[in-house]
């Protein structure tokens, strides 16, 4: 009984295969943009969530929350509000357990690098010893420079890669050469490895390391202040508690009050969720609109039922007088609207797959990264399941009325 | 053995509020199993009225119908539509063939609906037509066919539920005078073998086949023994 009516189905669609096609787009349409959204935005968040890595899940970093903008010139240089004390008080154990490791950086200036056939761009940028083990970025080659070598404010420097290409032709010959940033002499004792090309994260442009001392005595105004501090908790678990001991540690010594702190403490997975955040809504408003379209697309289908029904009057009529029952009439204009629906879908998932190789193909060739556009069997299962669902929906006011003609006058009918 | 029995039947069209048809007044009437009946009348005197009465494709307004001593009163759609299917079956003036369907599926048709299984339901189809003598023919469709034959098809699907009664509405109304004798040759045959025919039609020689022929004037019976 199913399988004959699929195959009247069948037949009835097939006889008016233009009609049948053109309804079939407005699924298609909804569907596909359904799945080149959620491919994008989960391709998007996964890319995010995978650079921030399992490190960026431990990270804190404290930012001077307002920084008084230091005398006439009013530019950089400003007085920040965090120094060498917030390092020291966030580093005792007693005071804040939960934090492992923290790490400062005081940032100089933006400025001339020159090797002996190039000179190059960069920003100048005094860390702590530990800078990188905080950050979880890695040498490509050379050190990372001591304690002692910040102690005597001493002239050696880290590139990071794309610097290191720039000054020098072959980078692994970099470590040891002397470069001179802003008119003194520098050794480069390390190079970073590249940290990846994405746009998505904070990192970016040139941007070389020199001991926090070397930068505040010969880029900077000298003092103790710092520009930012980082934090690594002990654990994934423990950053809400490492956060909070922070947040109070320091706002006791900065006397400040709660609702006006001079500092904001902020973890990377707070960006992570707040770029979630974003993407959600961004995908919601997408989504939103490809739901338009399929509703449109189930008024389609809806539509060109009636016509369906209202054509084949006389053959309910006959299927009736021969023995059909309300409810077979029923199924089999149900299955008719599903089949409509399921085949839409079917092809919106398939449009929604190329669009999406599309767009990746297009990010990657003119935006120059990879953004990975994912699409996964989950979300093709519920297209499928939902366009199904649509033409069920859509059908069953029709199947309904097919069902309730008295046979007498669907005999009748012309 | 009674298979028809109406007593009393009324039907009333109602159009609309104030505007309402009296169709059939009272009618009396009992047909046997095995029995070959026609009813004639004039245009508009209620024969297809009565026809769909009897073939459960209507109900009465009121008095009593009931077929092979089931009393249809107060049954549902799906009740009538299993009576149809399995005790009845239609022959139309229009054949009402499905046009986009082979010989051979119109008449599984029916059996679609009984719920035989595929096997045995092309077997059956294929007996069916073999006896209206059209075994050739089962794949071609009712626009290759000759209306005579398209009726002979719409013949076989009415026999293949071996339903107790054959209910034709101006079988022949649309057809020539030979195909016309085919038809009519078709029903005596059934007769022959125990089924119970019923033919509406206003045509004298087409009513002078049947045992008996009983005329409507105006919604109510006049029997007349031939
Ligand atoms: N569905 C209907 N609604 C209203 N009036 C009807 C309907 N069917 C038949 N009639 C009326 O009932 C009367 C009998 O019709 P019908 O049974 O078709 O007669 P016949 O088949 O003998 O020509 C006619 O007056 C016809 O107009
Ligand atoms: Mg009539």
């Amino acid at each position: 009984m199913i399988l004959q009516a699929m195959r009247t189905a069948l037949e009835a669609l097939n006889a008016h295969r233009m009609r049948t096609t053109l309804t079939l787009l407005g699924i298609l349409i909804g569907i596909a943009a359904v799945m080149m959204t959620v491919g994008l935005t989960q391709g998007a968040s996964s890319s995010m969530s995978e650079q921030m890595g399992s490190l960026g899940t431990k990270l804190l970093y404290v930012t001077p929350g307002s920084t008084s903008s230091g005398g006439i010139r009013g530019m950089s240089a400003t007085t920040s509000s965090l120094n060498d004390d917030d390092v020291a008080l966030l580093s005792d154990k007693n005071i804040a357990p939960d934090i492992d490791s923290v790490a400062a950086t005081y940032s100089g200036s933006y400025g001339a690098l020159r090797s002996s056939t190039t000179t190059w761009y960069a920003s100048i940028s005094g860390v702590t010893a530990n800078y990188l083990d905080v950050l979880g970025t890695e040498l490509e080659s050379g050190r990372m420079f001591t304690q002692g070598e910040i102690d005597a404010s001493a002239s050696v420097v880290v590139l990071d890669s794309s610097t290191a290409e720039q000054l020098f032709s072959d980078t692994s010959q970099a470590v040891g050469q002397t470069i001179s940033i802003g008119g003194q002499s520098f050794t480069v004792i390390g190079v970073q490895k590249d940290s990846g090309t994405s746009g998505m994260t904070m990192s970016s442009s040139s941007s070389v390391l020199v001991p926090l001392s070397t930068a505040r005595e010969r880029f900077g105004t000298g003092g103790t202040s710092l520009s930012m501090i980082y934090m690594l908790a002990t654990s994934t678990d423990t950053l809400s508690a490492a956060k909070q001991e922070a947040e109070n540690a320091m706002s006791a010594t900065h006397r400040t009050s709660v609702e006006e702190p001079d500092f904001s403490i902020a973890s990377m997975s707070s960006i992570v969720d707040m770029y979630n955040t974003v993407m959600m809504m961004f995908s919601l408003l997408l989504g939103g609109i490809a739901s338009i379209s399929l509703l449109v697309g189930a008024i389609g289908v809806m539509n060109i039922m009636l016509v369906s029904v209202s054509e084949r009057v006389r053959e309910i009529g006959l299927r009736k007088a021969l023995g059909a029952t309300p409810g077979n009439i029923r199924i089999q204009f149900l299955i008719e609207a599903a089949m409509v629906g399921l085949a839409g879908g079917i092809l919106g998932v398939l449009v929604g797959l190329g669009g999406s190789a599309l767009i990746q193909w297009a990010i990657s060739t003119f935006g120059g990264y990879d953004l990975p556009v994912i699409v996964s069997w989950d979300a093709t299962a519920i297209a499928l399941a939902v366009s199904m669902t649509i033409g069920i929906i859509a059908g069953v006011y029709p199947a309904s009325r097919a069902a309730k003609l008295a046979p007498i006058d669907a005999l009748r009918s012309e | 053995m009674e298979l028809i029995t109406l007593e009393g039947v009324h039907k009333v069209y109602s159009t609309s509020e104030e505007v309402q048809v009296h169709a059939l007044r009272g009618i009396n009437m009992h047909i046997d199993e095995g029995e070959y009946v026609a009813i004639m009348g004039p245009s508009g005197s209620g024969k297809s009225t009565l026809m769909h009465i009897i073939g459960c494709l209507d109900v009465v307004t009121a008095g009593k119908y009931e077929i092979d001593g089931v009393d249809t009163e107060g049954m549902s759609e799906k009740q009538l539509a299993r009576i149809r299917n399995a005790k009845i079956g239609f022959v139309f003036q229009q054949f009402n063939l499905l046009s986009s369907m082979t010989a051979l599926r119109n008449v599984e048709l029916p059996l679609v609906y009984a719920g035989v299984p595929v096997s045995q339901r092309k077997e059956r189809a294929q007996k069916a037509l073999a006896r209206v003598g059209l075994a050739d023919r089962a794949l071609h469709r009712p626009g290759q066919l000759s209306g005579g034959q398209q009726q002979r098809v719409a013949i076989a699907r009415a026999l293949v539920t071996d339903p107790a009664l054959i209910l034709a509405d101006e079988p022949t109304g649309a057809l020539d005078s030979v195909s016309t004798n085919d038809i009519l040759a078709l029903f005596d045959e059934l007769t022959e073998e125990g089924k119970t025919v019923v033919v509406i039609t206003h045509e004298r020689d087409v009513a002078a086949r049947a045992q008996r022929t009983v005329h409507l004037y105006d919604g109510m019976l006049q029997e007349v023994n031939a």
